[in-house]
């Protein structure tokens, strides 16, 4: 009985296990083949039909994608250039026209300074000249008083020393000394 | 029962490397007919539910900013379509998809047998093979059909001196029929090898002084296959189109 359970299950061990390799056992080969095959075709109809037509898709949109961001990109750029150009244009036109104003405005304040300095020159030449005329007046009547004072001063001298003053040869006398 | 007494002996080392490289009916019995469903149908059918989560779920959204998910897919489409357009030019590009089938199930059949209890599809040189032979067939038929007999160009070497040629024809023909064999061995022999390696790593985790050091092992070896498993299908990717090109431009 022992030994029929011991011979069981060493013919049961020897079953079980490899005697060489099971790879050169033929007689299980059409099995494998056949379901290699099927296997094959089963992989190739949902490789083929599914999913490397999705991958093919999925991949050519992230390329159009891509392709448009860059384009889109580009495009923004090229305004951005634009953008800048019109900007530093009319901070040049600007700047021009600052310039002009400055200009006009400079030869106004010019023109006008040069108006205001000949208007003060005339009001100052015409001013210097009464003042001279009131000078010479004052002067002229000042020599006249002189002669007054003169003659009449001469008058009482020649009075007091017991001469007899003509009034005529006292002021040619006067005139005569005031020359001299 | 000569292994049983072996076993003892050894103090319950027990290798059985190849063991899980068994081909089994899920459902009971022992045979194994054309149609019966094994662990092999149920690996390759979770090969095809990955492949379905990765290039089907995951791009479900058809984002323009991809998740992480969608970004896989397309880091895949793209990276199997620029080898398809580099390798075997822009006239290739309609085997794409048939392409791109060989490849998402090599690499998630080799994926899904690095899991611990999986069982590998592609260790087995009949899927190898199979798959070999799927584009031997599909190269020829399409250099055949593509150029006519102008395709046999493609084993007379034009620019070898004539007193050669007829040498180098039978060394050409030769290496065409072995394509199929190395592209199938070498694909099936790494993953065999890696996997085997690990399960007798694995074995020497039973006895406890040298248990640390077959872990380290196991799991230096288990990022080698990492990179085994992705390598090996890029590298039956790559063959296939190098193949595609000599259908499609047969002039050497």
């Amino acid at each position: 009985m022992a030994t029929k359970t011991t011979d069981a299950a060493g013919h049961a061990a020897e079953a079980a296990s490899a005697s060489g390799m099971p790879q050169l056992d033929f007689s299980s080969w059409g099995n494998q083949i056949f379901w290699l095959l099927v296997t094959l075709v089963v992989i190739y109809f949902v490789l083929s039909r599914i999913a490397l037509p999705r991958i093919a898709a999925v991949l050519a949109e992230r390329q159009g994608t891509i392709t448009n961001d860059i384009a889109a990109a580009e495009e923004l750029k090229a305004k951005a250039v634009e953008a800048e150009e019109a900007y530093n244009k009319a901070l040049a036109d600007a700047k021009a026209e600052a310039a002009n104003i400055v200009a006009a405005a400079k030869a106004e304040i010019q023109a006008d300074l040069n108006a205001a300095t000949e208007k003060a020159d005339a009001e100052i030449a015409a001013k210097a000249a009464e003042s001279e005329k009131a000078i010479a007046e004052i002067r002229a009547g000042a020599l006249e008083s002189i002669k007054d004072v003169a003659n009449a001063t001469t008058a009482e001298l020649v009075t007091a020393l017991g001469g007899a003053a003509e009034d005529a040869d006292v002021a040619k006398a006067v005139d005569a000394q005031m020359k001299g | 029962m000569a292994s049983e007494a072996h076993g003892a002996e050894q103090g319950g080392l027990e290798f059985h490397p190849m063991d899980q490289f068994l081909v089994k009916p899920l459902f009971g019995g022992d045979h194994i007919g054309l149609f019966t469903i094994t662990n092999v149908t149920l690996w390759m059918a979770l090969a095809v539910i990955a492949v379905v989560a990765m290039m089907v779920v995951g791009t479900r959204r058809r984002a323009i900013i991809p998740s992480r998910g969608q970004s896989i897919g397309e880091l895949a489409y793209g990276f199997i379509y620029k080898m398809v357009e580099d390798v075997a030019g822009k006239d290739a590009v309609k085997f794409f998809p048939y392409i791109m089938t060989l490849f998402m199930f090599i690499v998630m059949a080799n994926f899904l047998g690095l899991l611990p209890m999986s069982f590998t599809t592609t260790s087995h040189f009949a899927v190898t093979i199979g798959l070999a032979l799927l584009v031997f067939v599909t190269v020829t038929v399409v250099g055949f059909v593509k150029n006519g007999a102008a395709f046999l160009g493609l084993f007379w070497v034009s620019s070898a001196p004539l007193a050669l040629r007829p040498v180098l024809a039978i060394i050409e023909v030769i290496s065409y029929f072995v394509r199929p064999v190395s592209h199938s061995i070498r694909l099936a022999g790494n993953v065999m090898a890696g996997h085997a390696v690990i399960k007798v790593f694995a074995g020497f985790a039973a006895i406890a002084v040298v248990s640390p050091v077959s872990i380290v092992a196991i799991t230096a070896m288990y990022g080698l296959e990492v990179l085994v498993a992705f390598i090996q299908a890029y590298v039956f990717t790559i063959l296939t189109c190098v193949y595609l090109k000599d259908a499609l431009h047969p002039s050497h």
